[in-house]
């Protein structure tokens, strides 16, 4: 495969799962400060396509490339250290740390043993927390135990604790799932602010959340892409109403 | 003044202060010369209570087979004191003098290769920390790289303390055999078997203890130490922050194995030899209830475990050798099952409100907005505490890191 300008591509990218192909020879490519949202209907291997680009799960064939090095093949902690962020669909913070704690523990220094001996969270650290704090509403929550957040603050913590690490990729799944309406266009606005110098890739299920914040919308069925383009061709694609928005 | 208290309530100082004291001054002067030995000893499994606080309350990984660090540590100690103790004058009578007895009774004809460097006490101490460091390096190396966890790492923990046991006894003439190696005399030409040497060895495990718990507090306060309850909580998460979990946890098992080791060669000096008995699969679980029974979530807590559950077994299976085992079955289900963070945890939830509503109370009575009371219930909240917070709960079985496909 030749070198793109894309940030993230993945060509002929195939995994089975006991001869089950959930995802089959899928190629996708995403540019630099895109916001791209992924949907389909349930099973149709999207969450499965982001477990593979951060490294959860090992593809059986295909590449992907990140910046034009391949991934397949490197760590999870490396994948992320290229600057590939990954936020999973069920909020995943440390519920017993203050929300302070788990945006320090998150910032990409001491990642060594003895570099997270020696770590001293200096005035860079602070004020990358405090930056960070500030952009996901939580800057007047700092001590509080990360367990007492509601379930919409928690989302948005570990949104927060990627910003730290500055990905050049982030990846969300579901970020809105049980989200109240207000914390719904919060996250909207939040979303479309981190966009600004990074790409993003979102899997939702919410149109009108997907219509707020796409650039450009990928329409997964069965592991393999079904259409792909503006909100407006896709919604008046016929295939895709078929299988997904129904008539 | 504030300042020294600050130190001591941030960074649970105080509970060491106070153990300090108790080993330093109270034990010392109240206890005649064979308790105190006895107190000596138990301490010693201290140093494996405090590791497996770091490994299994902190790291969430659970190790049965801290006898094997344990008593590796011993058993280099042992080997020097050995060597210096079959001098060619002492063991004249052997068919080859200067080599230790159980050797000679076993047809060995010159010292083994490998026993060699532990003529040198440096060499012997470097190795009392450097072989179970090493040895802890290679078995979590190899479990955590390929994710294993929970339950599997605690078995196969449990078959490295079984194999090494079978190992020392059926290498007797290396190794001394299923009596180990005793009859151990001088350190340097210093008689470790007198009333003075025990005092002094007594007192040196006291700081090496202290130390330890300093040692390891630090490390709890560190990045790293977050890190080890983040890995608890969300493994994943940490992963997918871009940290290598399984070097964390390789280096929680490291620490805890060296802490055991010391433990061990602290063992040999005061107890005067050192036997498979102390390596194997019971002593190794025995050691894993001293911290429960004291607290996983803390150091100070688990060397108050190893001291009481020591005293009952002296004192129990004295009385009623036959119903001890039951008992020590009894105290560990009921420790997990009514109060899961050990009596460090019980403090945590009972006797500090209490403190803190007796200390509170006569600030508040002559003067009911007193700010004085405000602070220092803030002082005492148990989240500024070293322990955890009363929510989490013991888990032997953690579960199963998922095995990638």
């Amino acid at each position: 495969m030749s070198n793109t300008d894309f940030v993230l591509a993945v060509e002929g990218l195939t995994v089975s799962f006991d001869g089950f192909k959930a995802i089959d020879d899928l190629n996708l490519y995403v540019d630099r400060g895109e916001l791209r949202v992924v949907i389909g209907p349930n099973g149709a291997g999207k969450t499965t396509l982001l477990d593979l680009i951060c490294g959860k799960t090992k593809a059986s064939a295909g590449s992907i490339k990140f910046k034009n090095t391949e991934m397949t093949r490197l760590p999870e902690h490396m994948i992320v250290r290229a600057g590939i962020g990954r936020k999973f669909q069920t909020p995943s913070i440390y519920e017993n740390l203050s929300v302070f704690k788990n945006l320090e523990v998150s910032f990409p220094r001491g990642r060594g043993v003895f570099g997270a001996l020696g770590f001293k969270c200096d005035d860079a650290v602070q004020a990358k927390v405090d930056e960070v704090a500030a952009m996901i509403g939580l800057a007047d929550r700092l001590d509080l135990e990360a367990g007492l957040l509601s379930h919409g603050q928690k989302q948005w913590l570990e949104i927060g604790m990627l910003l730290m690490q500055d990905p050049e990729l982030l990846m969300l799944d579901e970020p809105i799932a049980g989200m109240s309406a207000r914390e719904r266009e919060l996250t909207a606005d939040l979303l479309n602010r981190i966009c600004q110098n990074r790409s993003v890739i979102v899997i939702e299920h919410d149109m009108d959340f997907v219509a707020r914040i796409a650039h450009k919308v990928t329409v997964m069925h069965q592991g393999k892409i079904l259409a792909e383009g503006s909100m407006d061709k896709v919604q008046s694609d016929p295939k895709v109403i078929d299988v997904y928005l129904g008539h | 003044m504030d300042a020294i208290k600050h130190w001591l309530t941030r960074g649970g100082y105080g509970s060491l202060l106070i153990l300090a004291v108790l080993l330093l001054v109270v034990f010392p002067l109240a206890m005649d010369l064979f308790r105190l030995n006895l107190v000596g000893k138990y301490l010693t499994y201290g140093f494996v209570a405090i590791g497996l606080v770091m490994l299994w309350g902190y790291g969430g990984v659970l190790s049965l087979g801290q006898g094997v660090f344990f008593g590796l540590g011993g058993y280099a100690m042992a080997m020097f004191l050995k060597l210096e103790a079959s001098d060619p004058e002492s063991t004249k009578i052997q068919s080859t003098p200067g080599i230790p007895d159980f050797m000679d009774w076993n047809q060995l004809t010159e010292l083994p290769w490998w026993w060699e460097p532990f003529n040198s006490l440096p060499f012997a101490l470097f190795a009392v920390v450097a072989v179970p460091t090493l040895l802890a390096f290679i078995i979590g190396y190899a479990m955590f790289k390929r994710r294993v966890g929970g339950v599997y790492f605690a078995i196969i923990t449990q078959a490295v303390a079984l194999i090494l046991t079978v190992l020392i006894i059926g290498q007797q003439g290396y190794t001394g055999g299923v009596n180990g190696m005793t009859d151990l005399r001088t350190l340097l030409g210093w008689d470790i078997r007198t009333d003075e040497a025990k005092y002094t060895l007594y007192f040196v495990t006291v700081f090496l203890l202290l130390g330890s718990i300093m040692l390891c507090r630090w490390i709890q306060l560190s990045k790293l130490g977050t890190l080890l309850l983040a890995m608890r909580d969300k493994e994943d998460r940490v992963r997918f922050s871009g940290y290598d979990v399984s070097m964390f946890k390789v280096f929680a098992f490291c620490l805890a194995a060296a802490l055991s080791a010391i433990g061990g060669a602290m063992f040999t000096l005061q107890v005067g030899f050192m036997s498979p008995s102390f390596v194997g699969i019971v002593p190794s679980i025995e050691m894993v209830i001293f911290a429960a029974v004291g607290g996983r979530m803390s150091l100070v807590g688990a060397v108050y475990g190893a001291l009481l559950v020591n005293f009952g077994k002296t004192y129990f299976s004295e009385s009623f050798p036959d119903l001890w085992l039951f008992l020590m079955a009894a105290l560990f289900i009921s420790v997990v099952m009514a109060f899961p963070n050990g009596l460090a945890g019980l403090y945590e939830s009972h006797v500090k409100p209490w403190l803190t509503r007796r200390k509170a109370a006569p600030a508040t009575t002559p003067e009911p907005p007193a700010p004085g009371a405000e602070t220092t219930a803030n002082i005492a909240s148990p989240t500024s505490s070293g322990t955890a917070s009363p929510t989490s709960k013991i888990s032997i079985s953690t579960k199963v890191s998922s095995q990638s496909a």
